[in-house]
């Protein structure tokens, strides 16, 4: 026979790579993974109103959605941020390599500060926003929506650098709201009360450290705390007793969301879409079109899209604008079309509601320029609202607005207020 | 100091055909050349006393005409008569060998009348096709999204240029654009000899076999070459291909050009998203308002530019581009000429190919692609020195072939694997000359290891990225940046890593040198 | 005597797909079948008692939705029932899985390589984008670029203009896509060589390609397709097996008043001055046609059906060049329980989808290698399905049906035929290559059909056995497919038309050669389309 026989191909070697990757072989039983802080969601969580977050199951709500909102603006509210997508980039050129990668200029982002940028392809499309973390001279953590460690990796081709996926591995929360301060020191947490708005330190917990920063995602006083995730729970449940009294809530994501929306910020997939996620080429957005062209530093030296971005503001080649709008009436635009003149249709709402703090219809709406940016007259918006299986049609003037929708003092006041 | 226009890193011919070309209008041009020597890989060097040889590139078949003309060549004694035209001898083991005479075959012998005729209407279509494509040659890819009016009606011309085949050709021109090369021989011709010549000069200097689609582009891109004003032709350059390089070199020389070797670049200096000069090993600076990268892309943008001026995309196209040579250069000195079998006297000074069918050279390959190489290689040979005696002592005999399929990135490393190597390649040779492993008075084998080494050519790959339809015209080097310039203002390329790719014919070299003048670089 | 409106040679899924849409256009049809059984490679046959094997096509992946509805399949019986998972087996006593679950297959992904898991996203997007670009086209006749024929010059322009709403990156990217290996291209975005091999297996089924092959890349669309405009639930098992798709086909022309004629094989087509008048059957019956469908393909159609002396040598010498070349077998095997795989979790959805061995693109590659050199695999590369595990209407209770696909395999052994020896050393590759992953697995095996280029070309008629009827390379695509200058169904014999899988867009159970062949068929006789849904649109 013309055939020769088959090699063996099977080789059962131990090895402990091999092991632990057949230890981990189990996770398709659990599609939505728990957070480190899932103990202590599930105890609370009387509505079982759960969502998909990269993964992992959280909270659209735990017991009431109106009262989890009124928790940040009133009281403290306990967020669950540990889904969120992090990355460690530490080495003696982690500040030369996130400045060519993201926007803003690291060299001025100090160690123990915390910057709100975003990172474009060679196009100068937006690929995402994120915070990034200084912790150290030499030492990063980048918090982003979506997952980039390609393309991380890639840009760290000739940096003397190491760039890690940590999610997992770092449980986060978000403490916002007025009495965040005072939870935080009545946790114990002594020196808290140095943190101006954007800074960074570390914190004694639990046989461990917690990094604590006065951020957030609400506009209000607030503070987010990264914690390995062994430690997560006895955080947790440091600060719910210290808060106690000030009445600390945990909440889900449809509080948060007003709550960034009235802040006037962004969420990337949501508000625009990121480049490495557009399919359609005309859905990928430059900086300077989703409101955050404030980011480029042309004069900081070379980053990831500088050519195109500048070509584009150079040769007006920037289409749309990412706008606030203030609609007339109490109705929320949510997803409506936007209209010049009620009839040529101009652009799109992306998140919309009636804000509770402002007491204002607001919407952030991307519009085709020169609508939203030197056209801001006569803009209509079409909202579609449900009424007992009717579509209510209503046609309401939309003004541009400034954002944020809500400026609070409390946000940055120094030292922080004692509420 | 004198202040320049322009510089050129890297004095290949390429580097020198776009200084040359730079220089006639006026610019002076500075070529910094690492090497002692400029000519790069189409150098003529002794490898042994008294010895020597092509060392790379040895066989001359698709110097452009237009730049032959531009630097007019033919005044710098470069000139070419249809008698110097080199015959293909395709060799067989145990028989005669089959030849194609003149340019590529206008006459074949050792053939049956059939196959004969067969091969006249093949050579015939394969040179109407290629002859389409030719024009791509000696201009930039086109901008197929952001099209001049000039580049819109150069590609109309080709549009009008297939209607012009008749609606049959053109269709079959459309069929077979992107074939095998081992499919379309079966289809019109019998003769394994030929058919396997035809599948090794498809194939050489790439990383395909004659079974893998696009292969016959390679014929084409052969044949889209001309000498003497004759579409395939070859010849042997007299005095090797350094002959070649000296005659631009002179060109260049007379337009102007300063030349400077054994000078090392080690950085192109930046300053605002601009090239604005070189710096090179020694610490000294030179400034210019346009660089030109004659050398591999690669290296120019991790090694000279490095990522911190340049996007995290191109890196990572740049990263991507395929550059692992297969081919391999034997240079032998002999101490008299060997006896190829079934060869006559004009034949031993061909182009002699051991290449014995399709399924042969497909064979060859497949180790290849796993990293091992060819225990029975495939390899063109020529014995410069029967028509150009300078090249060896009287009576002794030099052997330059190249051969495939030997994998820059072997396997077992080239340290172990190359004994092993040269002892295959002998053992074929062996078998057509016998006797030749006797007469051998040194052997110089150059893996692409050791191209890389020696002409700082990365992974040994004489185009400088392997030119395969993916890496072709708007792909060239990398998308978005196909037409010789790059992100950087004031920097452009010129090696055959552009378009159209390699061989010594300094097309890139002469359309870069048009781009930088059409932009008042 | 009696001339139908439309003889089809062939009950084959194209066939009767065409035969469907032309009996409801109002012709009266017949359609011709050489076995005692229709379905052509897409049949369900009891081998052995209470087992029903889909001993060809074994899975339902790109049956365009459009002609589902037109011709009412599920109202006919048809269900596919979608896979749950998929997995390669590692040579380490580990796999990797495909989950449906974006997230679970991120995880998977990441217990091999953290950044491989995350570039997912990156490379989906790409393919998507080439399969928006593709997808249009197969239910769409290609243009002559020869022709200036009204609408030629439209559908080029069409093309022209998809071409040019790209992005000058985009254009740059398609050419590359549609010139790379699956290999090269799946280098540029994943680390692990287990992972490439998962995504490459798609680039090289049915093809006789290898993944390093240049062009292979876009073969991977052609299985990509059917995943991409929404078609929710294309990509399954038929309950049934694969008989059921063309068994509700068959159902569906019944209804709409159609005549089949099984064990009917047709020895040639009649021509009388250029124009095909019917058929005549092997006994020596001529049935009348005013004009004879081939769902045949190219090869067997005008080099055993149709006489010479009725093409011209252009057109002969093309058909001659068609590249039709067997690369794969089949194992279909009936098991007296489910075979137990030690490195899958017993509740593994994996059970409930495709299954394969081959853990690096060398292996798969070298597979090749066997090939090109005239040899079956020795290593060879598996597609394995259970259907059985989702659906219990196959094997009686507790039995299992298993189908391998298994390539490569030559359309002759070292230049000569297959033997029965040769045969069984093939399947006996195929056996040992599972018995590694699964101990006790020959103990299992009720019965086995074994199907090489050889048994393949007899039952089913397809040339050297080729699964797609010709090979799916640049030079036999689009309007090159099947040949220059005949790419729209006709051919040159007035009233013969083509709508088998060697024409455009191509193989797979997918059935657009069969509708788009019925809408050439029903433009020339000046008939009305309005049965035939249009393509969906891509937004």
């Amino acid at each position: 026979m013309a055939q020769a026989t088959r090699k063996k191909p099977v080789a059962n070697t131990a090895n402990a790579a091999v092991s632990a990757r057949i230890v981990a072989q189990g996770h398709f039983r659990t599609l939505r993974l728990g957070t480190p802080f899932q103990p202590r969601l599930d105890a609370l969580a009387k509505t079982q109103d759960w969502y998909n977050w990269a993964g992992y199951r959280a909270p659209h709500s735990l017991w009431d959605e109106e009262l989890e909102y009124f928790a940040i603006r009133s009281q403290a509210a306990l967020f669950d941020i540990s889904p969120m997508t992090k990355y460690r980039i530490e080495g003696p050129d982690a500040e030369a390599l996130l400045n060519r990668v993201t926007l803003r200029d690291v060299t001025k982002l100090k160690p123990g500060r915390v910057h709100y940028t975003a990172w474009c392809d060679d196009e100068g499309f937006v690929l995402d926003d994120g915070t990034l973390f200084r912790l150290s001279p030499t030492r990063f953590r980048l918090c982003s929506q979506e997952r980039h460690l390609p393309w991380l990796l890639d840009s760290a081709i000739g940096f003397d650098v190491i760039v890690q996926e940590e999610t997992e591995a770092v449980a986060g929360l978000a403490l916002q709201g007025p009495t965040s301060f005072a939870v935080l020191r009545d946790a114990g947490f002594a020196g808290v009360e140095k943190l101006k708005v954007f800074d960074l330190a570390d914190f004694p917990h639990d046989g461990g450290t917690v990094s604590i920063s006065r951020t957030g995602f609400t506009g209000d006083l607030g503070y987010e705390l990264f914690v390995p995730a062994d430690k997560s729970l006895s955080l947790w449940d440091r600060l719910m007793t210290a808060g106690e009294l000030r009445g600390i809530r945990a909440i889900g994501y449809t509080a948060l969301n007003r709550a960034r929306l009235e802040a006037g910020l962004i969420v990337a997939n949501a508000d625009f879409t990121t480049a490495e996620h557009a399919i359609r080429a005309d859905r990928l957005r430059r900086p300077d079109e989703i409101g955050l062209g404030f980011m480029i530093d042309p004069e900081k030296g070379h980053f990831n899209g500088r050519r195109a971005i500048l070509e584009a503001r150079a040769k007006r080649k920037l289409r749309h604008v990412l706008v606030g709008l203030e609609i007339e009436g109490n109705i929320p635009a949510e997803h409506a079309i936007v209209y010049y003149k009620k009839s040529q249709e101009v652009g799109l709402v992306s998140a919309a509601m009636w804000s509770p703090m402002a007491k204002r219809n607001i919407a952030i709406a991307s519009l085709e320029r020169p609508y939203g940016d030197t056209l801001v007259e006569d803009l209509w918006v079409e909202i579609y609202a449900m009424r007992e299986l009717q579509y209510q049609k209503l046609m309401k003037r939309a003004k541009v607005v400034a954002r944020p929708f809500i400026k609070l003092d409390r946000r940055t006041a120094n030292p922080p207020a004692d509420f | 100091m004198t202040s320049f226009d322009a510089i050129v890193i890297g004095g290949g011919h390429n580097g020198l055909v776009a200084a040359a070309t730079l220089a006639k209008t006026g610019r002076k041009v500075l070529v910094l050349e690492a090497a002692k020597d400029v000519g790069g890989a189409a150098r003529t060097e002794e490898f042994a006393p008294g010895f020597r040889v092509s060392s790379v590139a040895h066989v001359l078949n698709r110097l452009h005409p237009e730049m032959v003309r531009t630097l007019e060549l033919e005044k710098h004694g470069l000139q070419f008569a249809r008698t110097d035209f080199l015959p293909s001898v395709a060799l067989s083991r145990d028989g005669p060998a089959l030849m194609l005479h003149g340019a590529y075959g206008e006459v074949l012998t050792g053939a049956s009348s059939s196959e004969q005729s067969a091969w006249k209407e093949l050579r015939a279509q394969l040179l109407r096709y290629a002859g389409i494509l030719k024009p791509f040659l000696s201009r930039r890819a086109p901008d197929l999204a952001g099209m001049s009016l000039l580049e819109t009606a150069s590609l109309g011309q080709t549009a009008l240029a297939l209607k012009k085949l008749g609606k049959e050709d053109m269709r079959d021109f459309l069929r077979v654009l992107l074939m095998n090369v081992a499919d379309l021989l079966d289809e019109q011709l019998e003769d394994d000899r030929l058919k396997g010549l035809l599948a090794f000069d498809a194939t050489l200097g790439s990383h395909l076999g004659p079974r893998s689609p696009t292969s016959l582009l390679g014929l084409y891109y052969r044949l889209a070459g001309e000498t003497g004003g004759a579409a395939g032709a070859q010849v042997l350059p007299r005095g090797g291909m350094g002959a070649v390089v000296a005659a631009i070199r002179a060109a260049a020389e007379k337009a102007g050009v300063t030349i400077r070797t054994s000078v090392a670049v080690a950085k192109i200096i930046v300053e605002k998203g601009r090239a604005v000069g070189v710096a090179l090993d020694t610490g000294e600076e030179l400034r210019a308002r346009t660089i030109v990268s004659a050398i591999n892309p690669a290296t120019t943008f991790r090694d000279l530019v490095g990522p911190r001026e340049i996007d995290t995309g191109f890196v990572r196209k740049v990263k991507n581009i395929r550059m692992k040579g297969d081919a391999a250069k034997l240079n032998l000195a002999l101490d008299r000429p060997p006896q190829f079998g079934g060869v006559d006297a004009a034949g031993q000074k061909g182009r002699l190919v051991i290449a014995p069918s399709p399924d042969h050279v497909e064979r060859a390959f497949n180790p290849s692609k796993y990293g091992e190489f060819s225990p029975e290689p495939v390899m063109e040979i020529t014995l410069p020195s029967l028509a150009d005696p300078s090249l060896a002592p009287d009576g002794a005999c030099v052997l330059s072939a190249v051969v495939q399929y030997a994998p820059y990135a072997l396997k077992e490393g080239w340290d172990a694997g190359k004994p092993k190597f040269l002892r295959a390649v002998m053992a074929q040779l062996e078998a057509y000359a016998p006797g030749i492993g006797k007469s051998v008075v040194h052997a110089e084998l150059l893996t692409p290891a050791d191209i890389e080494t020696r002409y700082r050519m990365p992974g040994g790959h004489w185009h400088h990225g392997e030119l395969q339809a993916d890496q072709m015209l708007i792909s060239r080097p990398v998308s978005g940046w196909s037409g010789y310039d790059t992100p950087l203002e004031g920097l452009f390329l010129a090696s055959a890593g552009s378009h159209p790719g390699g061989g010594v014919s300094g097309a890139p070299g002469l359309n870069a040198a048009r781009r930088i003048i059409a932009m008042k670089g | 005597m009696k001339a139908w409106d439309a003889i089809i040679i062939g009950g084959g899924h194209n066939g009767l797909v065409n035969a469907c849409y032309l009996q409801r256009a109002g012709l009266d049809v017949l359609v011709v079948e050489k076995n005692d059984w229709v379905g052509g490679a897409a049949t369900s046959r009891e081998l052995t008692p209470g087992f029903l094997y889909s001993n060809c096509s074994y899975v339902c992946s790109l049956f365009r939705p459009e002609i589902m509805r037109d011709l009412e399949l599920p109202r006919f019986g048809l269900q596919v029932i979608s896979y749950e998972g998929g997995a390669v087996f590692t040579r380490d006593g580990d796999y990797l899985a495909n989950y449906r679950d974006h997230d679970a297959h991120r995880r998977e992904f990441a217990r091999f390589s953290k950044r491989d898991a995350e570039a997912y996203d990156g490379y989906a997007r790409d393919v998507t984008r080439q399969c928006r670009f593709i997808q249009p086209l197969l239910m769409r006749t290609a243009p002559d670029p020869t022709s200036l024929k009204p609408r030629d010059l439209g559908e080029l322009l069409y093309l022209g203009k998809k071409f040019a709403g790209l992005s000058a990156e985009e254009m740059a990217l398609t050419l590359r896509f549609w010139t790379m290996s699956i290999s090269e291209f799946l280098d540029e975005y994943f680390e692990t060589d287990v992972i490439k091999a998962n995504f490459a297996l798609s680039g090289i089924i049915g093809t006789a390609l290898g993944p390093m092959s240049p062009g292979t890349a876009y073969v991977l669309l052609h299985h990509y397709m059917g995943e991409v405009d929404g078609s929710v639930g294309a990509w399954g098992y038929a309950r049934g097996g694969m008989g059921a798709v063309t068994k509700a086909l068959a159902a569906s022309f019944k209804a709409s008043g159609g005549a089949i004629r099984t064990g009917a094989e047709v020895d040639h087509v009649l021509v009388s001055r250029g124009k095909a008048k019917g058929v005549v059957l092997a006994g020596g019956e001529e049935i009348y046609g005013k004009l004879v469908v081939s769902n045949a393909d190219v090869k067997r159609t005008f080099l055993k059906l149709v006489e010479e002396k009725e093409l011209p040598d252009i057109f002969l010498r093309r058909v001659k060049n068609f590249k039709i070349r067997g690369s794969s077998g089949k194992v279909n095997i009936a098991l007296d329980s489910l075979p137990e795989f030690p490195a899958l979790p017993k509740d593994s959805p994996v059970y409930r989808g495709d299954m394969h061995f081959t853990d690096s693109m060398e292996r798969m590659e070298r597979a090749y290698d066997d090939w090109k050199a005239g040899r079956w695999s020795s290593d060879p590369f598996l597609d394995m399905v259970i259907p059985t595990t989702l659906d219990p209407t196959m094997a009686p209770p507790g039995k299992h049906f298993m189908s391998c696909f298994v390539q490569y395999a030559p359309p002759k052994v070292n230049g000569r035929d297959w033997t029965d020896a040769d045969r069984d050393g093939f399947a006996e590759s195929v056996i040992a290559q599972i018995s590694e992953y699964s101990p006790g697995f020959r103990d299992r095996i009720v019965h086995m059909e074994v199907r090489t280029p050889r048994e393949i070309e007899a039952e089913v008629g397809l040339t050297e056995g080729n699964i797609f009827q010709g090979e799916l390379t640049f030079d036999q695509l689009l309007f090159n497919r099947p040949v220059p200058g005949y790419a729209q169904y006709r051919s040159p014999v007035g009233g013969l038309y083509m709508c088998g899988s060697s024409t455009h867009p191509g193989g797979g159970v997918m059935g657009a050669p069969g509708r788009n062949a019925a809408a050439e068929i029903l433009r020339d006789l000046a008939k009305s389309t309005s049965h035939m849904s249009p393509a969906h649109d891509v937004i």
